[in-house]
């Protein structure tokens, strides 16, 4: 699928358009045999001590043939025979539900590939739909247009809003609910931090995930080993995380664009490394463990709390209930999510805010006007790095652990995809980006090992198909003509 | 200070200085061609490795015993599949996305080193793999007083002259044929190449390619020199391979083997002297301290902007 | 007699063998139009990505006073955006450089950048949307007004740079670099593509800003009926070297301009080519 005009450049005049999309498909297919044919159809396994191999040609086989039909149906798609690209995607569909396949992956990708063919014919119509319309599209018709996607995306807003704050009162909550809740709000959070960094300052930082453990583990040591409480913790590893972007972006924000991206990279492994390695300070492997519960201002959520100390469910006259806890957490981390969104919202448009997204745009021109690159991109990577701290410290003491393992770089690739997926610069497409790639995650559970493939490709698809995100629009953030929505 | 220990250890370090050159160039190459650094090089030289671990299986399996025979037809068919990958990877994620925003093509192959990670650790598990040595022996050169013996083993020897042979090859490649002109032109100018009748997307293609087999061979070196691999070692090794080039000036090839030989050599060092627990953060040390200091690196000219 | 705005004394840029500006020395005067004219490759472009920080000259002394006050400023020791902030130099670019994806309205606040990072606490007091805050930003719009209404571009204010025609971006990269409130504006090629309409426009906003601002202006440009009809003071630059200096009238009659653009022999004719 993602090798889409793969010989569009290279193909002489073609017989018959049938005979030109069967022939890329073929090629497509071969191409995707020598590829996957060694790594997939040959399997190293150990046997008795020495490795050996074991074939795996039925599978690969059947991958192919659904890969060559799969190319077909685009190939006929894009060389306008929608039908018979259809037709192939219903076979596909019906193949993937009925034949017995030799593992159920391939079933799921023969289904995956006919709903792709489906989405990707639709989005091809619409958008030919579209671009007729539009050619006719007259000021008023925009007008309006602008206006209903304005209500669309704030009554989207609102409602989320909504159903965050009813989601505790709701009967169904149930733990596994709001664990799943707080996990989305804490990507969420993250999202929007690295959305600052990405989205308005243009800055690939690959390695967010190393100021989330530098929160966490500030805010662990703050707490356990030096009688800091949450209040005073939270601070101080937000602006621990935010120094260590200064200390990192520095050097290098002075520097072209990728360097940024493979510096980060290797500081996200780097900081990985020493936890891992040093001992005396991290617990090395093992991590830190009892870290001090959050209390709910002083009253913990505990059945029988020590002498002199009030619980929370006494306080508010309530039977004991670990959801409290929960609900408490679930709210804290609702208000932080909310934090760092109002202060994006605002801050955009600041003079710092459009100065990023100057920078973003062409920072040569932003030089010959007058504006510090170095300095206005430190700023947007330093509040990044803080607002991952802060993230760090909520994640410290929800879980009353931490340890290298949650800070892999599968955790900043997993930022990275719902910053990338919800559309960069955008607060909604975000926030809508993540309930959709954590709540897939959990939907899947079952196959929770194909998920950092998925996101890989997702990224690569998405780039190429829609650049800009879910939602790309951009507004304004200062209007001069006409009163509607000047400065809310 | 016990002498023949250095020297064992310059040995060891300029041995894996090999390695990371043939990685670095891909970097540097590609760098060079579109102003734009290949995220997904590290993953490719993994997926070289894992394609020589199981063509070196294989030909155990089928009686190719004569080990000369076994590694030239492992290491001509790794290059050749890595070299398509190189090639795909350019397909998908750097050619669509020419036209597009500054960031897209750099996380679209984000993505692809993503996607060949995990690809290859569920195609071939998550465990790390090892193999019996292949070429074993070698010669000893000289035993200290403390009765350490300084060994120059055959692999050794193998891969330094391998590597010599293909820089070798690759100069004369740059230097002499119609391919690196072009190469050189699209460097200078792309707009300017194509208007000469210079085939521009298959210049940049084809030098993923030869990126890519590179890679291959330096990953078929590891899997023989280490005797063990897993799908996380493009990771590290595409963060150091990439600082090798930038230390030797990203852009310049002989920058990229020098810079790779010193990686080794610090790597080496580095680990028998201080802690073999932070080798990787030395280098990484290395590739900040160089950004500072001297961002064009040993052998790197200045960029000048065009305004 | 004050001191020139701009003083540019023995300007040589080279990169690696070529040079590019070859002991060029010459002045510009505040509220006047002075252009810099040559065959192309004549060093041009250099001269100005010197004076504006983005090449650092090999040798050479840039000496910048800002009208009204005996503060000058070495260019070539100051950094790029610092020239622009405190030296009070804006300019403009061959290939127009604007943010496309921001507003109209929002290319003009950036411009203005410095003053409203101060203005607004450098963030803190912007957050908290303090009333001194909102007052700085309110001057700041109503100075975008005024130089959208100038350019003509207040009707589309509110759309993407990107979408203006050509013309009005060449404009609106004008109006943004006014926003800096400049002491020296250096406009490269800013006739280049512009129908004679649009060109006409062109010379009534630059001797506007000429005459009500007292901005000295330096100008790079091919189109010499622009050049001729504005310009107080023109420097003929020729394989990176000064050839001739002197007002319209003057230059014209010179002859070795006129050999330096229609070329004598061959030898002249390949350079130019």
């Amino acid at each position: 699928m993602a090798v889409a005009d793969l010989n569009a450049a290279t193909r002489p005049a073609p017989a018959t358009p049938f005979q030109a999309a069967l022939k890329d498909a073929a090629l497509v297919a071969l191409v995707a045999m020598a590829l996957a044919g060694p790594i997939v159809g040959l399997q190293t396994v150990d046997r008795g001590g020495s490795l050996t191999v074991d074939a795996r040609f039925a599978e690969v086989a059947v991958g192919i043939v659904i890969v060559f039909f799969g190319r077909l149906g685009l190939a006929l798609s894009d060389r306008g025979l929608r039908l018979p690209s259809y037709g192939i995607a219903a076979g596909l569909a019906a193949a993937g539900f009925l034949l017995p396949w030799p593992t159920d992956l391939l079933g799921v990708l023969a289904i995956a590939a006919g709903a792709a063919l489906v989405i990707r014919g639709l989005a091809g119509q619409y958008g030919a739909h579209r671009q007729s319309k539009a050619a006719l599209a007259t000021e008023t018709d925009e007008e309006k247009a602008d206006r209903l996607r304005r209500l669309f995306t704030r009554g989207l807003g609102f409602l989320l809003l909504a159903a965050a704050v009813l989601l505790p009162m709701m009967p169904f909550a149930n733990s596994y609910i709001l664990d799943t809740a707080i996990r989305v709000l804490t990507y969420m959070m993250l999202a929007w931090g690295l959305n600052i960094v990405i989205g308005l300052a243009g800055l690939l930082d690959l390695g967010y995930v190393a100021f989330y453990a530098v929160g966490a583990y500030t805010y662990a040591l703050l707490s356990k080993d030096h009688g800091f409480g949450f209040w005073g913790a939270l601070p101080l590893s937000g602006l621990f995380a935010a120094s260590f972007g200064v200390l990192l972006g520095f050097p290098v924000l002075r520097l072209r664009g990728d360097y940024l991206a493979i510096v980060t990279l290797g500081f996200g492994e780097i900081i990985r490394i020493v936890l891992l390695n040093w001992t005396n300070f991290s617990g090395g492997p093992n991590g830190i463990g009892s870290i001090p519960r959050l209390t709910f201002f002083g009253h913990p959520f505990v059945r029988n709390a020590p002498e002199g100390v009030v619980p929370f469910h006494q306080l508010f006259g309530l039977d004991f209930s670990p959801l409290h806890r929960s609900i408490f957490f679930f709210y804290l981390i609702l208000v932080l999510a909310l934090v760092v969104n109002v202060f994006t919202i605002r801050i955009r448009r600041l003079p710092v805010g459009r100065a990023w997204e100057a920078l973003r745009e062409d920072e040569i021109a932003c030089r010959a006007l007058g504006i510090n690159p170095t300095n206005t991109k430190l700023t947007a990577f330093a509040i990044g790095a803080m607002f991952a701290g802060f993230a760090g410290s909520f994640f410290a003491t929800t879980q009353s652990f931490v340890s290298p393992e949650s800070f892999t770089f599968l955790e900043s690739a997993m930022i990275l995809a719902i910053v990338v997926l919800g559309g960069m610069g955008s607060q909604l497409g975000v926030a809508l980006a993540a309930i959709l790639v954590i709540g897939l995650t959990e939907a899947f559970r079952g196959l929770a090992e194909y998920r950092m493939l998925v996101f890989g490709l997702g990224m690569v698809l998405i780039m190429i198909w829609r650049p800009r995100g879910l939602l790309s629009h951009r507004d304004p953030t200062i209007l001069i003509n006409s009163g509607k929505g000047v400065r809310p | 200070m016990d002498t023949a220990y250095l020297i064992q250890q310059l040995i060891n370090g300029l041995t894996l200085g090999a390695v990371y050159a043939l990685v670095a160039i891909g970097y540097t190459m590609v760098y060079g061609i579109i102003g734009m650094i290949n995220f997904a090089h590290g993953e490719v030289y993994m997926v070289g490795a894992f394609l020589s671990l199981i063509g070196i299986i294989v030909m155990g399996l089928i009686g190719v015993t004569w080990v000369p025979l076994a590694l030239l037809i492992v290491l001509i068919l790794a290059m050749a599949i890595t070299a398509l990958y190189g090639w795909a990877i350019e397909r998908i994620a750097y050619r669509p996305l020419r036209g597009s925003f500054r960031l897209a093509p750099l996380i679209s192959a984000i993505g692809v080193s993503i996607f060949l990670q995990n690809y290859v650790q569920l195609a071939q598990g998550a465990r790390p793999k090892p193999i019996a040595p292949v070429i074993r022996g070698g010669f000893e050169l000289l035993t200290s007083e403390g009765g350490f013996a300084v060994t120059l083993s055959y692999l050794q020897i193998f891969i330094v002259v391998l590597t010599i042979a293909l820089m070798i090859g690759f100069t004369y490649l740059i230097t002499q044929t119609p391919l690196g002109r072009a190469q050189r032109a699209c460097e200078q100018d792309r707009t300017m190449a194509s208007l000469i009748g210079v085939d521009v997307d298959r210049t940049i293609a084809m030098t993923f390619v030869m990126g890519a087999a590179l890679a291959a061979v330096a990953g078929m070196m590891v899997t023989l020199y280490y005797g063990v691999i897993d799908f996380y070692i493009g990771f590290l090794a595409g963060v150091k391979a990439f600082t090798a080039a930038v230390l030797g000036g990203i852009g310049s090839l002989p920058g990229a083997v020098l810079g790779g030989l010193l990686i080794g050599l610090i790597e080496a060092l580095w680990s028998a002297y201080f802690s073999v627990e932070y080798k990787d953060v030395a280098v990484f040390a290395i590739l900040v301290l160089v950004l500072i200091f001297r961002p064009s690196g040993l052998l790197g000219r200045p960029e000048i902007e065009k305004v | 007699m004050s001191r020139p705005l701009l003083t540019v004394e023995h300007l040589t840029m080279r990169f690696g063998g070529l040079t590019a500006i070859n002991d060029v020395s010459f002045e510009a005067q505040a509220g006047h139009i002075t252009a810099v004219i040559g065959p192309n490759g004549a060093g041009k472009t250099t001269v100005f990505n010197c004076l504006t920080g983005f090449y650092k000259p090999t040798v050479g002394r840039l000496t910048l006073t800002r009208p009204g006050s005996d503060q000058s400023f070495l260019l070539e020791r100051l950094d790029d955006f610092r020239i622009t902030k405190t030296a009070g130099v804006a300019r403009t670019f061959q290939n127009i450089r604007l943010f496309t994806g921001m507003s109209v309205l929002e290319n003009l606040m950036v411009a203005q950048h410095n003053r409203l990072m101060r203005a607004s606490g450098y963030s803190l007091l912007g957050l908290a949307g303090w009333p001194s805050f909102r007052k700085a930003e309110a001057e700041a719009v109503e100075k975008a007004r005024f130089w959208l209404n100038r350019t003509g571009l207040i009707a589309r204010a509110d759309e993407p740079a990107g979408s203006l025609p050509y013309g009005d971006q060449r404009r609106l990269e004008i109006a943004r670099a006014m926003c800096t409130d400049p002491a020296l504006l250096c406009l490269d090629e800013p006739a280049a593509g512009l129908n004679p309409r649009e060109s006409a426009e062109l010379n009534a906003l630059l001797l506007m800003i000429r005459n009500d601002y007292g901005v000295g202006l330096l100008l790079i440009e091919h189109d010499m009926s622009v050049v001729m009809e504005i310009s107080d003071h023109i420097v003929v630059l020729d394989y990176g070297r000064k050839i001739a200096e002197g007002t319209p009238a003057q230059i014209k009659a010179n002859p070795d301009v006129i050999r330096a653009y229609l070329g004598e022999d061959d030898e002249a004719e390949g350079a130019v080519a």
